[in-house]
């Protein structure tokens, strides 16, 4: 186990030391206490780090040296698409004239910003094959909100008010349901059938005229593709629901096919999987959601039109939900995937999901013979493995997944879609080369193949970490959620 | 196959794959997608370019800026111009942290998850709060959680909202809440009515305690007030968390974290939820995001928050660590009866504010809070001066305050931008009632000088000279 020290920063704090360097005060002073009636004030001053530049420095970057992330290495997680975040992307970001721009300045002086949302809803409608993209969720699931709101404004104009459930299917992500739930729909799951799509016939059985829409998730999360869309979106559509699409796997089908041609009506994508955007240890993302064209009076205000040369941002929009975020999205997460998409092209968002593809059914193939695979057919840029073999010896997916940190990998999503036992989902993404596949696919047999020798001896990884197995019970149990408190 | 630089794989390399995979084509491999859906043409977009060229086109995007570089900015209206420290970005830099993901495997994550924790010790400290999240999307989004927890947690359907919160929280909350059964209600400020004459009683910009009252009732699940409010006034939060114990229902505080390095915490004034902007700390306006809701909470409602929380734990030899915890709430296990859908939040924004806050630290913070009262009510007093503009409040306010010029505000930022000074913010459109108001915000960023110049501007627009472009 490697050594650091445990401070916190506040544990490091000296009085007296400063770390700041801040313009003299040059206006005429005036006493605080005279300008503010003593109540308003605080008594004692909050109890933030005293600490040198140096030391924030050093303490911050030992504690970067304590995380993982794509530069580091792979980072197969499914469903996340931790692709590699082209260094171009963050230096045009944080030019000044992007990064230093208020969002209510004139827009007579904004105009080149304008012109990136303004281009990326031309660039993500043809994508998603949707009429127009709204830029302003600020991530998957408030792109799911927004798409929910529309979903229920668009029903309330045609004062078809009885529309008050969603669907999703029991392999769906987590944020479906909740979303669903928040926009005020009762939430319907439906199973899956045994070749892991959407079970039609269950489907059926669900579909009524009480039916707000259907959410959908494609390829779903076992990255397979749902082969009955078309079936599917007909059924949704004759009686009376809208579909919509989840774009967590985008990544799968960029230039091979369009939601918008499926026969969804609203989409999101996630900025920070599909289009090189980082994912800076959570956040921040960006979840635009596209529509069709019966659907665009809804979409948040504003949009961001042209009017002869001129960008201008249009709130004139009596029918939208409003707005679901301050301003227009998170700007700066925008232009990065702008700036992937320019240097990609058409052909290149077309090639890197080809790659995807070809990476994941690689490894999928080369693990066959170890893992069971419950869906063993061509996969799209994921797929599922089931360490259930393994675990029948006494090594769950969790064992493997901390046995893979000892061997520097950051491990595939486990226990999830909850449909597969011992779930594994593993997305290795485009932007890997082969040698790394096959040293990751070289890991995950020896680890398969010490399970049946010495299933014990894989009990206790991870052992070359900071820390071992963390006791998330206790944390839970006892919360402890700040210094000092 | 193409050549990019962001993909390894070579032609050799791809007909291996295929033979291991055991297709013949590329085509092969979607064949699942029904043959009518596959795209027979390439997607309709702008030609491929280089790095080098697209630096080129961007550095030609940026002239069309007019950003705050080369700038003076008197706009803020929720989003500041503050100095940020040279420690901020290149920590953010680090790929560790920015292009890792959520923490869901704590063992190669201590990095971001101790951050996190620190994060949220510094809200408290700052909030006077037992507990805080790891982030929302913004100021805004943290406000429409809070109203969304505070109904669920007292029952009840009604949220009083003032007014002079800011409006861009007030769409996001209403557009929001608007099939969740919750009705807001909103109650105004005392201002000086253009047909008054010169009763000052009715002029602080501080929200109508009487008109609040009026609205309260068994229905009330939480009074939401905003200090600073949107016109910089310092409010009394502790009244208002009075009233809203007495009626049964939760205070939320929508508060400015610099303003609390000197302004009463919300915590020690009574408030159930403190919420909002953390942009100001250390984050560029971006042009309006990324930003950082930040979420706090008293003890008892911990287990009710919204999104990822870091908690303190040991591992397996007693080490300290941590772990994202109280997950039961969330999305990922509680589906639909999760305590709300965020999945990802803006970890690297929090981040940002941590190493700020370190930068800063106690006495930096308190620095900036301090310099920001004083040019602000130096750049009052001075367009006061110039008699061009008149004082429409006159309560204690911080960074930001409101006044009347004589030409309209519009026509004043028109022109203001002809020296590279972007104005203040135009009330007339979100509230009628200050039809010609201007909202001007000086922070710690504005030297004297720029002060000068800008009021010196302002009494020449208003006193009808032009400002002519060298």
């Amino acid at each position: 186990m490697k050594n650091r020290d445990e401070r916190l920063i506040f544990e490091k704090s000296v009085s007296g030391r400063i770390g700041y360097s801040l313009p003299k005060n040059d206006v005429p002073g005036i006493e605080i206490d005279s300008v503010f009636p003593k109540e308003m004030l605080r008594k004692a001053a909050p109890e933030l780090p005293e600490v040198s530049e140096v030391d924030v420095i050093r303490h911050y970057t030992k504690l970067s040296q304590q995380n993982y992330g794509v530069d580091s290495g792979f980072y197969p997680l499914g469903s996340c698409t931790m692709k590699y975040n082209p260094k171009i992307n963050e230096d045009i970001a944080s030019m000044d004239g992007f990064a230093q721009m208020h969002p209510l300045q004139n827009p007579i002086c904004s105009q080149g910003s304008l012109e990136i949302l303004y281009k990326m809803d031309q660039y993500l409608s043809e994508i998603l094959g949707m009429e127009k993209v709204t830029l302003q969720p600020a991530a998957g699931a408030q792109g799911e909100m927004t798409g929910l709101m529309i979903i229920k404004a668009y029903h309330m104009s045609r004062n078809d008010e009885k529309r008050v459930k969603i669907i999703v299917p029991d392999s769906s992500h987590g944020t479906n349901p909740a979303s669903a739930a928040l926009a005020g729909f009762e939430v319907v799951h439906v199973p899956s059938s045994e070749s892991g799509c959407v079970d039609i016939n269950a489907l059926k059985e669900v579909l009524d005229h009480t039916v707000a829409g259907l959410m959908l998730t494609n390829p779903n999360t076992l990255g397979l593709f749902e082969e009955d869309i078309l079936k599917i979106s007909q059924m949704v559509h004759d009686c009376g629901g809208l579909l919509y699409y989840d774009g967590a796997n985008m990544n799968a089908i960029m230039g091979i096919a369009r939601p918008g041609d499926m026969g969804f009506d609203i989409a999101h994508l996630n900025l920070h999987k599909t289009f090189s955007t980082p994912h800076g240890g959570g956040g921040p993302g960006s979840g635009p959601v596209g529509v069709v064209k019966k659907l665009i009076p809804f979409i948040p205000a504003p949009v961001v039109e042209k009017e002869d040369d001129y960008y201008v941002l249009d709130y004139d929009r009596p029918l939208s939900i409003g707005k679901v975020k301050s301003f227009y999205g998170n700007f700066s997460v925008v232009l990065k995937a702008y700036c992937y998409i320019r240097i990609m092209g058409a052909k290149g968002l077309k090639e890197a999901s080809t790659a995807a593809v070809l990476n994941a059914n690689y490894i999928r193939k080369m693990l066959e013979d170890y893992y069971d695979i419950p869906q063993n057919r061509i996969c799209m840029h994921e797929f599922v493995l089931s360490a259930k073999k393994q675990a029948e010896k006494g090594v769950t997916a969790l064992d493997i997944a901390k046995n893979l940190l000892d061997r520097g990998y950051h491990p595939p999503t486990i226990y999830f879609p909850l449909i597969v036992n011992e779930a594994m989902m593993i997305e290795p993404t485009e932007t890997e080369n082969l040698e790394t596949l096959d040293a990751f696919i070289d890991a995950m047999i020896d680890i398969a193949i010490r399970a049946g020798e010495d299933p014990q001896g894989l009990k206790n990884a991870p052992k070359t970490t900071y820390v071992s197995r963390l006791d998330e019970v206790k944390a839970a149990r006892s919360p402890k959620l700040a210094w000092g408190r | 196959m193409l050549r990019s630089p962001y993909i390894p794989m070579t032609g050799e390399e791809q007909q291996k794959i295929l033979d291991v995979v055991g297709v013949k084509s590329t085509e092969e491999l979607f064949s699942a997608i029904p043959e009518e859906l596959r795209l027979k043409e390439d997607l309709k977009l702008d030609e491929p370019i280089s790095e080098y060229e697209l630096k080129k086109q961007m550095q030609g995007l940026v002239e069309q800026n007019f950003d705050q570089s080369w700038s003076t900015c008197f706009l803020g209206a929720g989003v500041y111009d503050h100095i940020i420290p040279s420690t901020v970005k290149h920590i953010t830099s680090r790929q560790e942290f920015y292009t890792s993901y959520t923490p869901y495997q704590p063992e190669i994550s201590q990095g971001v998850l101790q951050a996190t924790f620190e994060y949220q010790s510094m809200i408290c400290e700052l909030t006077g709060m037992d507990a805080a999240n790891a982030s929302l999307y913004d100021g805004a989004v943290a406000l429409y959680e809070a109203v969304i927890l505070a109904s669920r947690y007292t029952n009840r359907n009604e949220v009083l909202v003032a007014r002079s919160v800011n409006p861009e929280y007030r769409k996001v909350l209403s557009s929001g809440l608007k099939y969740s059964g919750i009705e807001i209600k909103e109650f105004g400020f005392y201002h000086k009515d253009k047909t008054d004459n010169d009763s000052d009683s009715s002029r602080t910009g501080m929200i109508n305690q009487e008109s609040l009252e009026e609205l309260i009732s068994e229905n009330t699940a939480a009074i939401v007030v905003q200090s600073p409010n949107f016109f910089g006034i310092v409010e009394d939060i502790k009244t208002v968390a009075e009233k809203a114990r007495n009626a049964g229902a939760l205070s939320i505080a929508v508060c400015d974290p610099i303003s609390l390095a000197i302004l009463e915490s919300p915590g020690s004034l009574g408030a159930d939820i403190a919420v909002g902007e953390g942009q100001p700390l250390g984050l560029p306006m971006s042009f309006g995001g990324p930003l950082l809701g930040y979420f706090a909470v008293k003890k008892p409602l911990i287990r009710r928050m919204p999104g990822r929380i870091v908690g303190e734990t040991v591992d397996s030899e007693g080490r300290r660590g941590f772990v994202l915890t109280l997950q039961a709430r969330e999305q990922h296990i509680r589906r639909e009866k999760a305590t709300s859908n965020v999945c990802t939040n803006q970890a690297l924004c929090a981040l940002a504010a941590s190493v700020y806050l370190s930068t800063m630290g106690k006495e930096g913070l308190k620095e900036v809070a301090t310099q920001c009262i004083n040019k602000s009510y130096y750049a009052y007093k001075s367009l006061v001066e110039t008699g061009q503009v008149s004082k429409v409040f006159d309560s204690p306010f911080f960074r930001e305050f409101v006044v009347r010029p004589e030409v309209s505000p519009q026509k004043l930022n028109e022109e203001l931008l002809h020296d590279s000074i972007i104005g203040g913010y135009d009330l007339s459109g979100e509230y009628p009632e200050l039809e010609g108001c201007w909202l001007v915000a000086v922070t710690e960023k504005r030297s004297m000088d720029e002060i000068d110049f800008f009021t010196g501007k302002v009494r020449n627009i208003c006193q009808g000279g032009i400002s002519v472009e060298e």
